[in-house]
């Protein structure tokens, strides 16, 4: 039972770096591809309808936490106090520059909002890296079964770091060029013809390239930083498996991105993401939480979970909610399948 | 000061405050935005589809306020309150995941389809996502009052190894009674809310002499709407729940009344202020037997003042609560006779004639929120000193590690964001006030794809 709810917490993450990863990368190119007035509304009214839904998904997810592993929640957010309240701020900005900046016809509150959207959606992007990255390195959990940290000590990652050094940061630094190139490929099939199409292609052609050389530094990494779980990691079939479906994303993807074949390419990209999330989840089983000073202090899927009944009576409804939502989310999808005009797109 | 509980506690206070003026307009106004669409589909008057666009544009501003205010409280839960959630975790983690899966869902996807998707879809579709999105927000609204009901109450549970609280009986927790009757106050409130801010804004422009059809038919809508969740409000909702306080937090209600001394007969004050040196109300007017016949059924029964109580179980700050539930119950009575008034005059065909009840409506539309707040004060301030009524003190359910240092650099920091987000959110909802709906001057039935 643990396993089935670590799957699907794990599942319903992966599936928020997904979908809110290509409207964060869309917004950390949002200054780069879209130049004026018109080709800005074109991005934010190819997100508009979905940023909101794609949000959601951490929310689900952070719900279905509380649930199944109440004391992971509770050592992890307590625990990252501080980063997580300015993730919170981060995203009060960003969700409001998205919903505001074209209530008000002024060049200079559309600026404003606009430069508020393109830093906070690379901001948080960086900070979702960062995040995984502490999760993989692991964070000093004691005896009091809590932890605390600065948000940095040390450079080099071990016992004594903070949320941020030089592992977390890379880790952060790879989440936003691979969201950005996300973004890119999403904004290269939605902005229809004209410039941003163009320009979005050749940032995701560049930022995939600086994806694949950044990719085998991280792997490398993560190698030094948490032997275990790469040991883990080679004997288990679904991170093999997982790292296939990685590996055929990836050519699907260089062909796509070739032949500027924008649809395939940010198919190829989700199920990317999806893939390589989807194999660190499962190189991590059973640990939610690794403490870096003893690992008698891990918090782990069994040690960290709530009683059978609640995580049987929670898996039936959630087996009732999340077809629901995938079913809104198609539903959505095909009632905004024609992309946003360019110009003035939104209604609101 | 030092204490972080005080720290801890007020960032909460501060943010769900702050956060809820959104949600109770939005939730409101969605039940009325699907009357104005569902107007707009079935009669050939082009002003039931201007209002219906021009609420749709003040409910995406709420919205977006209220998800981006709400995510924190999400957070917080684990942030700052790190023991109570280990401790009652597996028992609230249901109805909050429950509430993203089942509400957030819905309620996000049918909102960008009604922001956006006007030139996209169906009128019929359109009017559908406005259904979908009532029942979205609703839908939420149960989750979260169910959590807050398990905090007030606690039903369904039992006490599993390592002394965390299980969920024993799903159906017994999400059905709590307290549940089910907290509910219905707070969504007669959230329409109270909504109606008010409608037939206030309209009250506005009749009184300008702009947009008189639009306003018109607002203003009727919101009059109708008000007399009909007023008086919901004091019964039977509001009844039922201070019954349930009555029968379960003796010290809340007592602090509620300002009730010292025990005993029959005992009276409804009101107005007074607690003296809490020498233990009574000072210049008061009370009711006698009232609060008896109130509480209980007859006056004749005996109710239990804080003299009788324990001091370390009383809420800690006896005034507050007092004066709480006396700023709710004194705007309740008020908002009943302005929209009973108002029904009436409507009904005599005087309504929009009569200027000193537009400016009544249009002074009025703030004082929702003055008494939904002063609400919700009274029941978590009367709650404590329990995080989970009887089973865990606030002071006990704070995150250890996390210091008044910490607490204070955030709570300033929430406070700035916010002062800034207010601001912003009047002036934008100022402008498009001011601006009125959209014209429909020449345009016959709009809307269609």
């Amino acid at each position: 039972m643990e396993a089935i709810w670590y799957g699907l917490i794990s599942l319903m993450l992966s599936l928020y770096v997904a979908l809110d990863g290509y409207d964060l990368g869309a917004g950390a190119l949002h200054l780069f591809v879209a130049r004026d007035d018109g080709e800005r509304r074109q991005v934010l009214g190819a997100i508009g309808p979905f940023w909101d839904g794609n949000e959601v998904w951490l929310v689900a997810a952070g719900g279905a936490l509380v649930l199944a592993f109440p004391v992971a929640y509770a050592v992890g957010f307590s625990g990252f106090y501080l980063p997580l309240i300015l993730v919170l701020w981060l995203m009060l900005l960003r969700g409001l520059s998205i919903e505001f900046r074209n209530h008000v016809d002024n060049p200079l509150w559309r600026s404003f909002w606009d430069v508020v959207f393109a830093l906070g959606s690379s901001l948080l992007a960086v900070v979702l890296g960062a995040a995984l990255g502490n999760v993989i390195r692991g964070v000093p959990i004691d005896a009091t079964r809590t932890f605390s940290l600065p948000l940095f000590a040390s450079a080099l990652p071990g016992p004594g770091s903070g949320v941020l050094d030089a592992y977390t940061v890379l880790v952060g630094a790879f989440a936003l060029v691979s969201l950005a190139a996300h973004g890119g490929s999403f904004l290269a099939w939605r902005a229809e013809g004209g410039p941003v199409r163009e320009r979005s292609l050749r940032s995701a052609r560049l930022l995939y390239l600086v994806e694949a050389a950044l990719f085998p530094l991280v792997t490398w990494a993560t190698l030094k930083v948490q032997p275990r779980l790469v040991e883990a990691a080679l004997g288990r079939p679904l991170v093999w498996l997982t790292a296939a479906i990685a590996a055929g994303a990836t050519a699907l993807l260089v062909r796509a991105v070739v032949r500027a074949q924008a649809v395939v390419a940010f198919a190829s990209s989700t199920a990317l993401l999806l893939a390589l999330l989807g194999s660190a989840a499962a190189a991590s089983w059973p640990f939610l939480l690794r403490s870096t000073l003893n690992p008698r202090f891990d918090v782990t899927a069994h040690s960290a979970a709530a009683q059978g009944y609640a995580l049987r009576v929670g898996l039936v409804w959630i087996s009732i909610g999340l077809p629901l939502a995938c079913a809104y989310l198609v539903h959505v999808a095909r009632t905004f399948r024609a992309p946003p005009p360019h110009g003035p797109a939104s209604e609101t | 000061m030092t204490d972080p509980v005080l720290w801890h506690r007020l960032q909460f206070a501060f943010t769900i405050t702050y956060h809820y003026l959104f949600p109770q307009l939005t939730m409101g106004l969605a039940l009325l935005i699907m009357y104005f669409k569902w107007k707009a589909l079935r009669s050939d008057e082009p002003s039931w589809d201007a209002a219906a666009r021009f609420w749709v544009r003040i409910f995406g501003i709420n919205f977006a306020v209220g998800v981006v205010t709400g995510i924190p409280m999400e957070f917080q839960f684990g942030t700052n309150w790190s023991r109570f959630s280990e401790y009652a975790g597996g028992v609230v983690g249901t109805t909050l995941a429950l509430e993203g899966v089942f509400a957030f869902f819905l309620e996000s996807t049918f909102l960008g389809v009604l922001l956006y998707g006007q030139s996209r879809v169906s009128r019929w579709t359109h009017f559908g996502s406005a259904v979908a999105l009532f029942v979205g927000s609703w839908l939420s609204g149960y989750f979260i009052t169910a959590t807050n009901a398990f905090m007030q109450h606690p039903v369904g549970y039992a006490v599993g190894a390592g002394g965390r609280l299980e969920l024993a009986d799903f159906r017994a927790f999400v059905l709590n009674p307290w549940a089910l009757w907290e509910y219905s106050h707070v969504m007669s409130a959230a329409v109270v809310t909504g109606s008010f801010a409608v037939a206030g804004v309209s009250a506005f422009w009749l009184l300008l002499g702009r947009h008189r059809d639009v306003a018109a038919h607002c203003l009727r809508t919101g009059v109708v709407a008000a007399a009909v969740a007023t008086i919901l409000q004091i019964f039977p909702t509001g009844d039922r729940n201070g019954k349930l306080v009555a029968d379960h937090q003796p010290a809340a209600l007592a602090a509620m009344e300002g009730l010292f001394n025990s005993g029959p007969y005992a009276k409804l004050a009101i107005i007074g202020q607690p003296d809490m040196v020498h233990r009574r109300l000072e210049n008061p007017i009370e009711v006698p037997g009232m609060l008896s016949f109130l509480a209980y059924g007859s006056f004749g029964s005996t109710v239990v003042g804080l003299n009788d109580i324990a001091d370390d179980n009383w809420p800690d700050n006896v005034p507050l609560v007092y004066y709480s539930y006396h700023v709710m119950v004194g705007l309740g009575t008020a908002f009943i006779a302005l929209a009973l008034f108002s029904l009436l005059q409507m009904w005599r065909g005087a309504l929009l004639r009569s200027r000193w009840l537009l400016w009544s409506w249009m002074l009025a539309a703030p004082f929702p929120y003055i008494a939904t707040t002063a609400g919700w004060t009274t029941a978590e301030m009367g709650r404590q000193p329990w995080i989970v009524h009887g089973l865990m003190r606030t002071s006990q359910g704070t995150s250890p590690q996390v210091g008044a240092g910490d607490t204070l650099f955030t709570l300033i920091g929430f406070c700035g964001l916010y002062l800034m987000v207010g601001i912003l959110f009047l002036f934008m909802v100022g402008r498009e006030v001011a601006n009125g709906p959209p014209s429909f001057e020449g345009r016959v039935v709009p809307g269609r794809p």
